[in-house]
């Protein structure tokens, strides 16, 4: 099942049968994560013909743009995959996260973090879906300098965005089968633009009498998550912005004791791009060495999304139980021995 | 500046708060009693739960005696009826900047990683608890974080000077510098900016905040001190209590220019379990720890440490947050039994 909000609208190609979806390969290690996903997704048989795009940077009027070809692409197909982009530093330019997020009306990310099955960490069977409003809060931009020394920045918080994604966030909790929606917020202090985020989830309640909402103060869902992540596991989050950002990597840490195994999603009302959270890894690019798991997992949220479930489920298991099969079978970053290449047959031998 | 001593004898405010604040105050009353500890209190009982009380009376008292013990006041959230923070009114009314809370593991506490020990400085009266709100056109609110060179500057030189006092190595400034690239980036600067000019002896870093915060329940040692803008203290301080076992066993201090104010270092009131007799006062006990380090009474200070240290770790007269079956006054007997055969 899927939220009606964000749904995946392609059809795919009536010559091939297949669907087409844009590839955002990416820097550094991208290129070879996408190349696990490639060989995987072939070796499945999954319906789905890749177009590959580059989105480096243009600036168009002072304003960081992506390739009018790229944009094109990823406006026909409605999907994309995305691997890690490194931000260019120097004047001008945004980050291209965002500028994704910006050009294609991106204004939700949904990040489940889930504990995988056969390899151990601190936190034991962690299953937590975070859904963070992507486009405004503090992310706004908007900052001055009111006299020298004085910074003011500001968080925009608007009743249409925050509708859209605790809509979605809604519908996804339907969707998930997950019956808790938790607001996070912390309006004891920031009472009008936290208040109005809250007010808008209470508004929408009626909508949906099968969910049951709650609201948490951040404070308390940092201490009660961390204590004992297992009672979340039947609840949908859904917070601005900022705490958005900030909870959905402390529930990687949990989940994983990195980003390296998380999938995310950027959902939007036309397109959506799944993406692997980590970064561009530079130190270990061309090596042979990155951990193609998080795209994978991300390529499996894609799938879903996409209402390719079985493809969905078989890559997702075959992924999980290569990383649970021992260190031999996994990559440097778990610990384990497995290159990229050796990690991506032994997934296609277990499909 | 030091508090007033008359007679051999400190008067220090006692502001317990809501929650289970009264409860694990009287705690601290009747461990100071036991040990006869020379502290006469000035108790100032405002709630924030359900009159819209000012906090002039605790302000004239901290002004008065410069260093009390406080438990958390109420704040409810914006879409329940009632006012804004209390906590936050004093702290502002006073100049209270700094807040300091220490995550260090207890042994005979069960935890998932053992040898926590983490110190997190945040700044109290700026950032994104400023207070500043307003709706420009229905449906668009703005909240102004204010972050000014002035504040973040004696946030760093405390934290610096903490490290230094407490044998601490290192101190790193969490921030969200590459979004908030003025505000963040003036808090990351000129923390770096101080600790390599004015504390070349102390390792000084920086680190983002999602960063961090993912880095924390995960590999919690790396860290030292971290020192934060006001709302980035309030997660890393969170991930830290329920590291280490939970908001009752986290000890806090704040301070100003004139005023220590000691209070539970996670700063959570307990409205649930109010009155019940099941919080666990060691937070407080150990907030009240520092504040007689504060007033120089060593001796005390460490017998009362010692303690509840002691009981803890025997584990037989324990609260329930850390799994056992004592009652807040039970525990607190068992720690005045213990201070009886130091
Ligand atoms: N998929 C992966 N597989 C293995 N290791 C990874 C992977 N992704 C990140 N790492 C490791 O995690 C660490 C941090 O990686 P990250 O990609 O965030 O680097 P970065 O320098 O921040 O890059 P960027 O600027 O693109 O964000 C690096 O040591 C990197 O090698
Ligand atoms: N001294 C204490 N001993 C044991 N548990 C505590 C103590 N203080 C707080 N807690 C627990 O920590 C949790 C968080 O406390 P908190 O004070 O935030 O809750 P609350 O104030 O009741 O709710 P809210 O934050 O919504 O106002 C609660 O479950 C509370 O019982
Ligand atoms: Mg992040
Ligand atoms: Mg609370």
């Amino acid at each position: 099942k899927q939220p009606s909000i964000g749904k995946f609208t392609g059809k795919p190609d009536p010559k091939t049968g297949n669907y087409k979806v844009s590839f955002i390969e990416g820097d550094g290690i991208g290129p070879e994560i996408s190349k696990s996903v490639k060989d995987i997704f072939a070796a499945a048989k999954v319906p789905v013909d890749f177009e590959s795009v580059v989105v480096k940077p243009i600036l168009v009027n002072g304003v960081t743009s992506i390739p009018e070809e790229a944009q094109k692409s990823i406006n026909t197909n409605l999907v994309a995959l995305k691997g890690p982009l490194a931000t260019p530093v120097g004047k001008g330019h945004r980050s291209m996260n965002l500028t994704l997020r910006k050009t294609f009306g991106l204004f939700a990310n949904l990040r489940p973090a889930k504990s995988v099955e056969g390899f151990k960490t601190i936190y034991d069977n962690v299953n937590l879906v975070l859904i963070r409003e992507n486009t405004e809060g503090e992310y706004a931009g908007i900052e001055h300098a009111i006299v020298p020394g004085v910074v003011q920045s500001i968080k925009l918080i608007t009743r249409e965005a925050s509708e859209r994604v605790i809509r979605f966030a809604y519908e996804y909790a339907r969707a998930a089968e997950r019956p808790r929606l938790i607001v996070v917020h912390k309006s004891t202090i920031q009472r009008l633009s936290d208040g109005l985020f809250v007010d808008v989830a209470k508004e929408l309640q009626s909508e949906f009498p099968d969910i049951k909402l709650e609201t948490e103060l951040i404070d308390n869902a940092v201490l009660n998550t961390v204590t004992d992540p297992t009672k979340y596991s039947d609840a949908v989050s859904v917070c601005p912005n900022l705490y958005g950002d900030i909870l959905s990597d402390m529930n990687s840490g949990l989940s994983a004791g990195s980003l390296g195994l998380t999938p995310s999603g950027n959902i939007g009302h036309k397109v959506s791009i799944f993406e692997a959270v980590h970064g561009s890894a530079p130190d270990i690019a061309g090596k042979d060495k990155a951990n193609p798991t998080a795209l994978l997992l991300s390529s499996v949220m894609m799938l879903h999304h996409m209402g390719l479930h079985e493809h969905a489920s078989q890559i997702e298991k075959a992924v999980l139980t290569t990383i649970a099969a021992g260190p031999e079978s996994r990559t440097g970053d778990l610990k384990g021995s497995a290159s990229t290449s050796s990690f991506t047959e032994a997934v296609i031998k277990k499909l | 500046m030091l508090p007033k001593k008359y007679g051999g004898r400190y008067t220090v405010t006692l502001i317990p708060g809501d929650g289970v604040g009264k409860e694990v105050t009287d705690s601290v009353v009747s461990i100071f009693k036991a040990e006869n500890v020379p502290v006469d209190w000035d108790r100032v009982d405002i709630s924030g739960v359900d009159r819209a009380e000012d906090v002039k009376s605790a302000v004239e008292s901290l002004k008065r005696n410069r260093i009390g013990l406080k438990g958390i006041w109420h704040t409810s959230p914006a879409d329940q009826a009632g006012h804004g923070s209390l906590n936050v009114a004093l702290r502002k009314e006073l100049d209270i900047y700094a807040n300091v809370a220490r995550f260090k593991s207890i042994p005979g506490v069960q935890v998932k990683i053992p040898d926590v020990d983490l110190v997190v400085i945040r700044e109290n009266t700026e950032g994104e608890f400023s207070g500043l709100e307003h709706e420009s056109v229905p449906g668009v609110v703005e909240s102004l974080k204010i972050m000014t060179q002035d504040n973040i500057e004696r946030i760093a030189r405390f934290a610096f000077d903490y490290a230094k006092k407490n044998d601490r190595k290192q101190v790193v400034a969490v921030h969200k510098a590459n979004i908030m690239k003025m505000g963040d980036g003036l808090f990351k600067n000129l923390v770096q900016e101080v600790g390599e000019k004015e504390y070349p002896e102390l390792q000084v870093g920086n680190i983002i905040v999602d960063n961090a915060s993912m880095q924390t329940v995960a590999n919690p040692h790396q860290f030292d001190v971290l020192v934060t803008p006001s709302m980035y203290g309030t997660i890393l301080g969170n991930i830290g209590a329920a590291l280490i076992g939970g908001p009752g066993l986290v000890a806090g201090a704040n301070y100003g220019r004139d005023v220590a104010l000691f209070e539970p270092g996670s700063r959570h009131v307990g409205l649930d379990i109010k009155g019940q007799n099941v919080a666990n006062p060691t937070a407080m006990i150990l907030s009240s720890v520092l504040l007689l380090n504060h007033l120089g009474l060593n001796t005390s200070a460490d017998r009362i440490s010692k303690a509840v240290h002691a009981v803890i770790a025997e584990g037989k007269s324990v609260t329930r947050d850390i799994g056992g079956t004592a009652s807040t006054t039970e525990f607190t007997e068992a720690v005045i039994n213990k201070l009886a055969t130091l």
